[in-house]
């Protein structure tokens, strides 16, 4: 069974900064999607249990060779890269195609494995529109993921139930970060990461071409305006007058 | 504005994008339902003019068969502006939806304006850190909008039902069971007061001041990520932020709350904060109105006393 985990290379969400409302992304370490660890987790996971080959999918910049690192020594196998500096904050559905295209290359897949939503920006359509390129069905926030032979059993949570679906493969999935935790590397696994096959194709190895402009445009990025009036309260009683005064509590 | 189609799974939702159409100022809103004569009623009785798509072999559970549907529904109606929810269900349909027919797709849109021929949307980027202000610069556009952005429209004078047929291929999705989700069913999107705990909470003994200073104040329960999917305290419904509910109440009351982006996203519209945190450093001291250092199970005891 060859499972194939999507990440992405993020920015640690936890070291940016703030400036005048504007995020400060310079120097800022690079890693993968925290929900994305989990998909790997949950790839790993049904590898130890079943068998086979779980390979460690990207799309980014040139820093990606060393950001993947992360998912071998948490247990992929092996990496496949797409690393050109156009693909640094690619819009959604252009990461889609090349994700679609590099999946093409790969032999055999049976599982494409997503997390929910990327660290970053959180669109999750990601993993839909590849389904959609490959013509592969799909399951989405998935707590629970079973393979038996040429079928799974997903577990979709929804906001009101959970839902079991049985899917043909291959089949996109995407998971909750509930579905596991996902392991921390041992110093050994990390030690043995970089030794790991890694396959880093660019752009023109795939046949795809970017178009010129991004079919989504931000006007602007800010830091919400947060005026909030930080009084520094002394006693219990001392808080619930003033909760008194903005009327919101009645004593 | 151009027409807009509008589709969620949740008939509450679809009358909520049937406002959000109306306020972008669309030419036209065409509603359309899959396998669902209420939901279809209820729209019409709002006034929409939809069209009912009814296929047993369309199955809420395949997104590639909903998605199919709906660009079927929008190649015969014409239509370029799609409105979406972004409950679970309606997120996984739009990426796929989007890819079909070749659109932009924003998701997760907490406010939407009108601008000429464009319309910009706001969205949480970097996590939560910031607020974008995006448009979609493609001709066709998917976009999927936080349930409660908008009001249900109400029921009016009565639209238009009419039938639309589409093709459904065989599926590759079998839904085999359905499990409600246990239990609590709590809504702290609703509650106007919400007593908020975080990992500054030492001991889940103390949990029951917290549900009584709640109670008292006719509020809920709610708290940070960790305190339901690690400390497994409470149900994952009381999650606040970024994976979990976006909250407005007019009191957020947090006690031992750090200020993570990923907690605060979705606590920051409310309209009073007030932090009680052990650690006077505690970032979320900066997004609050009212500021206390203290031992949190000493504030909540005296809080229930004096209340």
């Amino acid at each position: 069974m060859n499972i194939v985990v999507a990440l992405k290379q993020v920015p640690d969400l936890q070291q940016i900064r703030l400036r005048n409302r504007q995020p400060v992304l310079d120097d800022v370490p690079l890693t993968l999607g925290n929900i994305d660890k989990n998909a790997l987790e949950a790839a790993v996971a049904l590898k130890e249990a079943q068998g086979g080959n779980v390979i460690a999918l990207s799309a980014g910049d040139e820093n990606i060779e060393d950001t993947i690192k992360e998912a071998l020594a948490a247990g992929a196998d092996e990496a496949f890269l797409v690393a050109d500096d156009q693909l640094q904050g690619a819009e959604s559905s252009w990461i889609a195609t090349v994700l679609a295209e590099a999946v093409k290359k790969i032999d055999q897949v049976d599982l494409l494995l997503f997390g929910e939503g990327s660290a970053d920006n959180y669109s999750g359509q990601v993993g839909s529109r590849v389904a959609e390129i490959l013509g592969w069905p799909q399951v989405a926030y998935a707590i629970n993921i079973e393979v038996n032979g040429s079928t799974a059993t997903v577990t979709r949570s929804l906001e009101d139930c959970d839902e079991i679906v049985e899917v043909s493969l291959p089949a996109v999935i995407t998971v909750l970060s509930d579905i596991n935790e996902a392991r921390i590397p041992s110093v050994t696994q990390i030690l043995k990461a970089g030794k790991k096959p890694k396959e880093v194709l660019e752009l023109d190895d795939l046949d795809v071409e970017l178009p010129d402009g991004s079919p989504v445009e931000t006007i602007s990025n800010l830091a919400p305006d947060s005026q909030r009036k930080k009084v520094v309260v002394k006693t219990v009683d001392e808080l619930l007058q003033a909760l008194a005064a903005e009327g919101v509590i009645r004593r | 504005m151009a027409t807009v189609l509008i589709y969620s799974d949740k008939a509450s939702m679809a009358l909520e994008l049937l406002t959000a159409a109306r306020e972008v100022g669309a030419a036209a809103v065409k509603a359309v339902t899959i396998n669902d004569n209420a939901a279809a009623q209820d729209l019409v009785g709002a006034g929409a003019e939809v069209f009912a798509i009814d296929n047993d072999a369309i199955n809420l559970a395949d997104t590639a068969a909903v998605a199919s549907a709906l660009a079927q529904a929008i190649e015969q109606l014409g239509t370029d502006v799609v409105f979406l929810s972004s409950n679970r269900r309606g997120k996984e349909v739009a990426g796929r939806l989007a890819q079909i027919i070749q659109a932009g797709c924003l998701t997760d849109v907490t406010a939407l304006q009108s601008n000429g021929d464009q319309i910009e949307c706001q969205r949480n980027a970097l996590g939560g850190a910031t607020v974008a202000t995006q448009t979609i610069t493609e001709a066709k556009k998917v976009i999927a909008i936080r349930p409660r952005t908008f009001e249900a429209a109400a029921a009016g004078s009565a639209g238009s039902l009419n039938d639309l047929s589409v093709e459904a291929k065989p599926s590759a999705v079998k839904l085999v069971e359905v499990r409600s989700k246990a239990g609590d069913s709590v809504d702290i999107e609703a509650a106007e007061i919400l007593v908020v705990v975080g990992q500054g909470m030492e001991s889940q003994d103390d949990l029951p001041l917290a549900q009584e200073l709640a109670k008292k104040l006719g509020g809920e329960v709610a708290c940070s990520k960790p305190v339901a999917t690690d400390k497994k305290w409470l149900s994952e419904e009381r999650i606040v932020g970024l994976s979990g509910k976006k909250c407005k109440p007019q009191l957020a009351l947090l006690f031992g709350i750090s200020g993570q982006v990923q907690f605060t996203v979705g606590i920051r519209d409310a309209r009073v904060i007030a932090s009680i945190n052990t650690d006077e450093n505690a970032s979320m001291n900066q997004m609050s109105d009212y500021i206390m250092t203290a031992d949190l199970k000493q504030v909540l005891a005296d809080l229930n006393k004096a209340l």
